[in-house]
């Protein structure tokens, strides 16, 4: 057991940290709510998009001609690292990080010793990360800066103009998916060449009419559905990011407030036998006075 | 008519329309009440639309798609 002094600086100290996790807490809850929100607005989008693709199904034969949809088989990969730019958030970003590497470890590795497999990082943790390890990474970190879609389509379309220059055959995106703010899904999805998008809508029975033609609506709107994948991954990712660091900072909250309680219950018990300690003298003086 | 403009980052319009003038990738077309299935794509331009009362609004987009069905319109635009 410390000295009295000693244990009131260490309450002291604790004090101040619970202030600055709470605070953080209060802000990942208030930017998580907006993230939220991101995430809400995009759906419509995303899902009268698909839906309209979905329409289109029947003719989609037509996809093997698709730019963004040729098997090229899997020798040249990009792995789409997605995490954050900040820390204390629990294990979110180590996750993406080791979800990657794992995905290296056991299923590209022929591609990694033949130098065929990138990383393009995107946030700071997981750039980091990789570079130390010398892998071959590059980094977007500042699309976190102002998460918009403008600011992604500039990404996307680097990735999706070097798949087309056939500089990768495959591209797949590891992020964290927001489920709600104390659960975050990891998942890898191949993004290059795109996979075959069933339109989930029953059987249309509605003779459209198309135009220009239904495969120059189909290779347009291809483009613009990979677009709209990357910025749901990114939003999923940013909102899983705040919640996650939300929740991490109300544990580490907790768990200064336990400490502080004990440490309060072990402060008074040191105070009560120096108190004690110094009646015993009072008292043994005061007999050996009166002899 | 129900006309709904989605974009990316928001909703910009949702409600009761008389006509909407698109940009169509084939030149503008018009449509009002009881237009034939329609999917087509959009190019750079202005969608007009005229509400139930008689206003006019305009919306400058980029690229999109709309979608016409059983008198319901839904206007995917990538930029607005």
């Amino acid at each position: 057991m410390g000295s009295l002094k000693e244990i009131r600086t260490r309450m002291q100290s604790i004090k101040t940290t619970r202030q600055v996790t709470s605070a953080m807490k209060m802000v990942s809850a208030a930017k998580l709510r907006r993230a939220q929100e991101a995430i809400i607005r995009i759906r419509p989008y995303a899902d009268k998009l698909y839906e309209i693709l979905g329409n289109l199904s029947d003719s989609l034969d037509t996809l093997e001609e698709n730019p963004f949809a040729i098997d090229r088989g899997t020798d040249r990969i990009l792995l789409v690292s997605v995490n954050s730019n900040r820390g204390l958030c629990g294990a979110f970003n180590a996750n993406v990080n080791k979800r990657v590497m794992q995905l290296i470890r056991e299923d590209f590795k022929t591609q990694f010793y033949a130098g065929n497999l990138e990383i393009m990082a995107i946030g700071k943790n997981s750039f980091d990360f990789f570079r130390r390890r010398d892998f071959k990474v590059s980094h977007n970190n500042q699309v976190y800066d102002d998460l918009s879609f403008e600011q992604v389509v500039q990404v996307v379309e680097n990735i999706m103009q070097a798949f087309v220059k056939e500089k990768y055959d495959r591209v797949y995106l590891v992020y964290n998916e927001f489920k709600n703010a104390a659960t975050q899904l990891l998942k890898v999805e191949q993004f290059l060449p795109i996979l075959k998008i069933e339109g989930k809508a029953e059987k249309q029975t509605t003779d459209y009419i198309y135009e220009p033609s239904v495969e120059e609506i189909v290779h347009e709107l291809i483009p613009n559905a990979l677009k709209i994948q990357f910025y749901k991954a990114l939003l999923d990712s940013f909102a899983s990011e705040h919640g996650a660091r939300m929740t991490a900072m109300h544990k580490a909250t907790d768990n200064a407030t336990d400490l502080l309680r004990s440490l309060n219950l072990q402060y008074n018990k040191a105070r009560q036998a120096s108190i004690t300690g110094e009646i015993l003298e009072i008292v043994s003086g005061a007999e050996a006075m009166n002899g | 008519m129900h006309l709904e403009i989605v974009s990316p980052d928001k909703k910009v319009f949702s409600g009761e329309v008389k006509l909407v003038q698109v940009p169509g990738s084939d030149g503008s077309f018009e449509i009002l009440k009881n237009h034939a299935p329609i999917i087509s794509t959009l190019q750079k331009g202005r969608v007009k639309i005229v509400e139930m009362d008689d206003k006019e609004h305009f919306f400058e987009i980029e690229k999109g798609v709309i979608e016409v069905n059983n008198n319901k319109i839904v206007l995917l635009a990538e930029r607005i």
